[in-house]
Parts: structure tokens; sequence; C-alpha cells
């Protein structure tokens, strides 16, 4: 009986109007907050914190066993390749005559995405000097196919290096 | 049983343990690869993929092999904030990096199907195993060294016990040791030389070895993100770092 009357009242044109405007009214509020709650996730996944780029490099420069004399010393640049991801150019430094290093000029970029780490703390991860193993295996996994773009860009600067 | 052919390119190695394998079972699985290479090489130009390249075949008219691989290939591409992508930068799609993992993976199927327990699949590198070798013992992988011009040696020993797939993505330079200290521009700059992913089967090890090996040396941390895969990442001066569950393969 109570629930009759009540489903009536609602739909009674008067009630009806002021009833539909306030269910109108709060569905935008939910999906405003919502929708800002998502943005706010997003934008706040899109950041790169800055700890992520990388502390300074420990490397240091090395001289290769190249016969001396093949290349003049000096900085040389190479062409821009077409990397998997993206193009890619080096430059190739050349001391005492041999290829000391590389700097890469052109990488292929991440298109603006980052990488999406978990929030959860990061365990520091293990690391160790590669060694020789001598075991038997039954099987041997590596890469097949070195990277071309590099080889080209680095084989461009290195003939303009050539004495 | 086994045999080693070159098909798409790379040594194909199929290995059945049990004693009923007979040639026509390893013939089935390199006709398979065969297929996949007719239908997914970028060097063939009557291949399904060059077609589509062309502009010669339409999308409703995708086979549904090519299909499921554009599929995979966007899941992939989402899951990897882009870091995977088949379509390259002149527009072009690249399949080659989801391709492989995956025929491997059905290769392996096919053998399961067709009864046998103990065998491997390898594929220029990338491997799916299951059951045990030749002694009835776990599967024994070798992890390349990735500056040995040579490329006979091995950095690392694992055992995979459970019909793991492992997949290695690199660039092996050779000759040279390559720095690159400056890093001044915090441009995501390749410094590492190969990344060997292990996962529950070859088709998740090898989809996101090729993008962790884009990411550099942050490759290792997104491996590490993700349940059931293990990683082991050399950088240039031969330091290799490895994701928390990966020392349960060394033995």
């Amino acid at each position: 009986m109570r629930l009759q009357k009540r489903f009536i009242c609602l739909y009674h044109p008067m009630v009806y109007n002021h009833s539909m405007k306030k269910i109108i009214i709060s569905s935008a509020l939910v999906i405003a907050i919502a929708a800002y709650v998502i943005y706010q996730h997003v934008t706040g996944q899109a950041t790169v914190p800055a700890a992520q780029n990388t502390a300074p490099n420990p490397q240091t420069t090395t001289s290769t066993p190249a016969a001396s004399g093949e290349y003049k010393d000096g900085t040389y640049t190479g062409s821009v390749a077409d990397a998997y991801y993206g193009s890619l150019q080096v430059q190739a430094v050349v001391k005492g005559g041999a290829l000391a290093d590389v700097v890469f000029l052109q990488y292929p970029s991440d298109a603006g995405h980052t990488i999406e780490l978990s929030r959860s703390s990061m365990p520091v991860l293990k690391s160790e000097a590669i060694q020789a193993q001598s075991a038997n295996v039954n099987i041997i996994s590596g890469a097949t196919q070195t990277s071309e773009a590099f080889q080209k860009s680095l084989a461009a600067a290195l003939a303009l290096a050539k004495n | 049983m086994k045999e080693t052919r070159i098909i798409m390119g790379m040594p194909v190695t199929v290995h059945i343990v049990d004693a009923s394998a007979r040639a026509a079972d390893l013939e089935k699985i390199f006709e398979y690869f065969r297929s996949v290479d007719e239908q997914f090489s970028a060097f063939k130009r009557t291949s399904e993929l060059s077609r589509i390249n062309d502009g010669t075949l339409a999308e409703k008219d995708y086979s549904p092999e090519m299909k499921e691989i554009m599929k995979l290939s966007e899941e992939t591409r989402r899951l990897t904030n882009g870091y995977f992508n088949i379509r390259k930068p002149n527009g072009a799609i690249d399949t080659s990096g989801l391709v492989k993992g995956w025929a491997i993976h059905h290769a392996a199927k096919m053998l399961k199907e067709a009864g046998f327990k103990n065998y491997f699949v390898d594929a220029g590198g990338d491997i799916q195993v299951a059951g045990k070798n030749e002694e009835g013992k776990p599967w024994s992988v070798g992890i390349k060294d990735p500056f040995d011009e040579t490329q006979q040696k091995i950095v690392k020993v694992v055992y995979l016990k459970h019909g793991e797939g492992i997949a290695t993505s690199g660039t092996y330079i050779r000759g040279q040791h390559i720095y690159n200290p400056h890093d001044a521009d915090n441009k995501p700059i390749t410094d590492i030389v190969s990344i060997t992913v292990i996962g529950q089967n070859i088709y998740e090890a090898d989809r996101f070895a090729t993008p962790a090996f884009a990411m550099g040396k942050k490759g290792i941390s997104f491996i590490e993100n993700i349940d059931g895969l293990e990683g082991y990442m050399i950088d240039a001066s031969g330091i290799a770092t490895f994701t928390s569950g990966f020392e349960k393969y060394l033995k």
C-alpha cells in the first residue's frame, strides 16, 4: 500500500520534474567526479619519476684493440639509420688511431610513452660480471641478429674516419 | 631424433627425445615453419605480409593467422605502452618481433598433440622445451656471450624444468667494447647488448624480450614487474643484471 503511494507520487507531474532534475544533476556530478579522478590517474601515471633517469654513468671510455693508425683522431658523425623503433644515429670518437667511444645522437624514441612501473617499491636487482662457462649445455640461446641500423651508422662514421 | 634446417633465415632445430619419433614427425614441423615463412616473410614479395604492405590485400581478406597476429600485436602494444609496435615509422608492418615466438609455440603444441612428451624447438636462439633431455634430466640452456665473435661461448647456464620458453634479444657488436658515458640528455639510450627472458612459454618470453631490449637498462625492471617472467640482461661493459626470481633457474 505504502509503496504504491510512493510510486504514484513519483510520477505526479510536479514531483516528477523535480526528481528528474535531481537525478540528472547528481548523475552529471558523479560523471564529472569520475572523469576528474580518471584524468588524475592517467596524468599521474604519465609522468616519469625524476629518480628514473640514470645516475651518473661510471663507465669510462676505453681504447680498443684495433690497429693504431687505422683511423684519424677526431669525432665523426654517422648517417641516420632506420632502426626497428625509429631513427638511430651514432657518432664515433677516435683517439690514438682507434675507436674510443660511440655516442648515440639519435635513438628510437619511446613515442611519448613511459614505462609503467608498478607502484610498489622496486627491489634493487642483483648484478654480476659475466663469466665464461665451461659446462656443456643442450641448447644455446642468443640473439642471431646484430642491430643492422647500429652497424650501418657506425660503419658510415668509421668510413669518414679512415686514413 | 634431431635435425636442423635453415628456415626464415635462421637455423631451426627440432629435437624429439621420445623413442617413437620418426623423420616424418620432424618434417611436419619444418613444413609448418616454411608455411609461416611463406605468410610472414618481409623478404618474399608473394608473402601475405608483403601484399599487406604493398596495399594489395584488404583487411577483410586477411588469413585467420594474420588476424590472430594483428590481435596479439595490438594487445602486446598496449601492454608495453608502445615499446612493442609492429608498425614501423614508414608505415609498413613488421611482424617479426612476435611471429617467431608465436610460431615456435605453435610448433611445440603440434608435437604435444602428436603425443610427444620430451622435446625442444629452437628457432634462431628462441626456444620452447618440454619434458626432459636424452639423459632424463632438465633441459640445460646456455646464454650466449654477446662479446664473443665466434658466437660459441656462453656466460650463464639455466635449467628449464616446467616447459618454459626462453628468448634472447640483442645487439652483438663485433670486436669492440662500446661505452657510452654521455647520458646528460636523458635520452633513452641502449647501453645493453642482450636481454634473455624466461617465461611460462616461448610466446610470452619472446613478445616481451623485444620491447625490453628497446628500453635499454630499464628493460630488466620492466621484466621484473611482469608476473611469470624472469630476465638476465647484459650491458655493454659485461655486467649482467637479473630479476629477483631468476636464480631459481640456475639449478
